[in-house]
């Protein structure tokens, strides 16, 4: 009886066996077909996905026997929440575009392996260090007992800078040809740009550096010029409540409270380039990467500037790198670290740089022909470059996204006018301190 | 019959008395008794596909949450730990918490009244004789058939300050720009309004459908009586409308929990949390912190609140509730 109920087992076992061998005769014969995943913040469709759809393509014809299956997943952030949930089932991408500042995150997810083992012949340690060094400064890091390891690689790469309104400049009697070059010529020029109709309301700011989302990164524009680290390079120190800090928050207060060139309150990241086009602003901050927008909507002419300078001068970088997350096999890691060093030839930095905007990511590139034509026609790309040498590292800790919150709520409460800058500044340091205190 | 009837009580999860029924009493003999047990598992194969759905997306994340409340967040090589109430005792000290817990029971003790009030307004307008009527019924319900995400990006610019709609109206009037989203004390209202707009033509629909079935005879009788229009209302339309208040009160309630769209585009909690909302919060804890477990801990607390408004809503309301 017992012996019977099993015998219907034995086509099953049969068939089993034959897809099997049929599965293992497959691989075999195409053994060396390699794919890979690859992870992109960006929304499917729209111009930005093709580019990157032609590189893979590109990038497959020139190496036989390696796929690249790109996935388009929105924002960095849902990438980043996609590429960590797929991690967390077993599942994890095996390259993946995420922020810069996700590195301590990752890490601490044991999700990601560094690219230094990968570096065996000369060329790729040269190959390692062509980058600009502002944009490694968040590609690597020590931790705690092992020295300094290179985790992510950068690729699209931004900086913060100023653009103003030519018109406007005119208007006010200021040189049209000459933005703002320190915090004191922003405030005079300010009072000059800010225009009041009969009543007293203001018709036209002089200024506008947006606060929701990420204002942290804008308020490192400030605190970069007033010569002040927030964080240390091991992501486990943060400097928020140093006088120079709570200095540059107060300039930043005192362009709306008490100059009067700003608008009061939180002033909305997304709507601010709008506001520069309907001329409601004659200067903004943000980020390179409205270059090309800025280029298309503006009906007047524009100029693009460096931040202006206090104790010095600089700006912190921003956007994306590339990751390697661990689980992949030896064949699988050399595939892929092809692939990248493929993205970043001095080339294709410069040909992705002109498509979208971004920064090329190495000195090189800008040396390229192609480059060389697009600066000369635009010469406003090529601000962002001359001020990487002024550049820092985006803010960047572990518990990272808890500790720039704390930041974040600190300085939204001093430019909402709810606490003082030095004591929104010592509240967020005081948070920052509880959060990262496993890390000390 | 006989089958079908107890796939019924099957299906009515009363299977406690129709299970064991013949076996204990033995009376429907031996013919019967293996008839009445296939009936009873077709009962329950029946019920099968709907009550794993049930388990898989419903009950079983519900009773992990809890599980997971009680454990530590695994991070890399370190696994789970069990910590007890520990979170929960990290939640009672963490201000933004009580923040977001403060702020959303201003947000649904506002929204939902408004809400309310104004699709009971806007129904018992429609439902009378006035011209381009089918219009009018369509203007209101058109904010419902919109995504969120796409409301609160054509919100987003009606509130920008200066070129805005709103600022553009005001300013007509001689009134001043206003930052309406980056100032602490308007932001949580501009989300409010958002969200009346966004719901209040949804919740018409149902009342527009409750005044239809209403009998004109009332409305007759009360005018041979000389009720006036407003004592009738408050007498006899409010009344016989409460199952449909009531139902719309259940919506509005999980709404105003579950909604947090617009602040994902709008301001993302700030400035300074004064718009955050525990889902957002809790989102932020999830998916932004990656610290599972909290985030876990603050679902535990957001479905025991709702668990407790729906007891609520069901224990004490229905009582008062005519139904026809």
């Amino acid at each position: 009886m017992r012996h019977a109920t099993k015998q219907w087992l034995i086509p099953i076992v049969g068939a089993v066996m034959m897809v099997l061998t049929a599965g293992a005769m497959t691989s075999g014969a195409m053994a060396k077909d390699i794919e890979l995943s690859f992870y992109y913040p960006v929304a499917v469709g729209g111009p930005i996905t093709k580019i990157i759809d032609g590189y893979a393509a590109d990038f497959e014809k020139a190496n036989p026997g390696i796929k690249i299956n790109a996935i388009y997943a929105g924002t960095y952030q849902d990438t980043l929440v996609k590429a960590l949930t797929a991690f967390k089932s077993g599942e994890p991408p095996d390259i993946a575009v995420l922020l810069s500042t996700d590195m301590f995150t990752l890490i601490d997810e044991d999700a990601i392996a560094p690219f230094d083992d990968l570096l065996k012949t000369d060329a790729d340690k040269t190959w390692a260090k062509s980058f600009y060094p502002a944009f490694m400064e968040n590609s690597q890091t020590g931790g705690k007992t092992s020295d300094e390891k290179t985790w992510g690689i950068p690729f699209q790469r931004s900086t913060i800078v100023m653009f103003w309104n030519k018109d406007a400049f005119k208007a006010a009697g200021l040189n049209p040809d000459k933005a703002p070059d320190t915090w004191d010529e922003l405030v005079a020029d300010g009072g000059k740009l800010t225009t009041r109709d009969a009543a007293g309301n203001v018709s036209q700011w002089a200024v506008e550096i947006p606060s929701t989302g990420f204002p942290y990164w804008l308020f490192q524009g400030l605190t970069t010029a007033n010569d002040v680290r927030l964080m240390n390079s091991a992501g486990t120190q943060t400097y928020f409540d140093k006088p120079a800090v709570i200095q540059a928050l107060q300039y930043w207060v005192d362009l709306s409270r008490k100059d009067k060139i700003q608008p009061t309150g939180t002033i909305e990241w997304g709507t601010t380039p709008k506001d520069f086009f309907e001329r409601k602003t004659a200067i903004m901050w943000t980020s390179t990467g409205n270059l090309t927008n800025v280029r298309a909507n503006a009906s007047f002419p524009f100029g693009v500037a460096m931040l202006p300078a206090h104790q010095g001068r600089g700006s912190p970088t921003g956007g994306g790198n590339f990751y390697f997350f661990k689980k992949m096999t030896g064949d699988e890691r050399d595939a892929a670290f092809k692939f990248v060093k493929w993205m970043t030839t001095p080339e294709r930095a410069a040909d992705w740089g002109i498509a979208t905007g971004y920064v090329a990511v190495r000195p090189d590139a800008w040396e390229t022909p192609a480059m060389k034509k697009y600066v000369a026609d635009f010469p406003a790309a090529a601000v962002a470059r001359d001020q990487l040498k002024y550049a820092v590292a985006e803010l960047s800790t572990h518990e990272n996204q808890r500790v720039t919150k704390a930041l974040n709520d600190g300085i939204q409460a001093a430019l909402t006018g709810t606490k003082t800058p030095e004591q929104a500044m010592k509240d967020a340091q005081q948070e920052a301190v509880r959060i990262l205190r496993p890390y000390q | 019959m006989h089958a079908s009837e107890t796939i019924a009580h099957g299906l009515e999860g009363d299977d406690s008395r129709a299970l064991p029924a013949p076996f204990a009493a033995g009376t429907a003999g031996a013919a019967v008794a293996p008839m009445r047990v296939t009936a009873h598992i077709h009962g329950w194969l029946l019920l099968l596909p709907a009550a794993v759905l049930l388990v898989i997306f419903t009950h079983y994340p519900a009773v992990a949450t809890i599980i997971d409340s009680l454990f530590s967040t695994p991070r890399g090589h370190r696994s789970a730990a069990f910590v007890g109430l520990d979170n929960y005792q990290a939640m009672l000290e963490d201000p933004v918490f009580w923040r977001a817990l403060g702020n959303n029971i201003a947000y649904a003790a506002s929204v939902i009244p408004l809400t309310i009030a104004l699709a009971l307004t806007m129904a018992v307008w429609v439902n009378g004789k006035i011209a381009g009527r089918p219009f009018l019924r369509l203007a209101f319900f058109a904010p419902t058939v919109l995504p969120m995400i796409a409301v609160a990006n054509i919100w987003l610019f009606f509130y920008s300050p200066g070129y805005g709609l709103f600022d553009q109206m005001l300013g007509v009037f001689g009134i001043a720009t206003h930052n309406w989203l980056g100032d602490e004390h308007t932001a949580l209202a501009c989300l409010i309004a958002v969200a009346v707009w966004k719901d209040a033509g949804f919740f018409m629909i149902f009342y527009l459908a409750a005044l239809q079935q209403m009998s004109p005879q009332l409305a007759e009788a009360a005018a041979i009586e000389g009720a006036s229009r407003w004592y009738f209302f408050r007498r006899v339309t409010f009344p016989l409308l409460m199952p449909t208040t009531l139902f719309v009160l259940v919506n509005a309630i999980i709404n105003s929990f579950r909604l947090i769209d617009h602040i994902v585009v709008m301001t993302q909690g700030g400035p300074a949390n004064t718009t955050a909302l525990l889902l957002f919060y809790i989102y932020e804890v999830g998916f932004k912190f990656w610290d599972t477990a909290y985030a876990a801990t603050l679902t535990v607390v957001l479905l025991a609140l709702l668990a407790f408004l729906a007891l609520g809503q069901f224990l004490i309301l229905d009582r008062r509730i005519h139904y026809q």
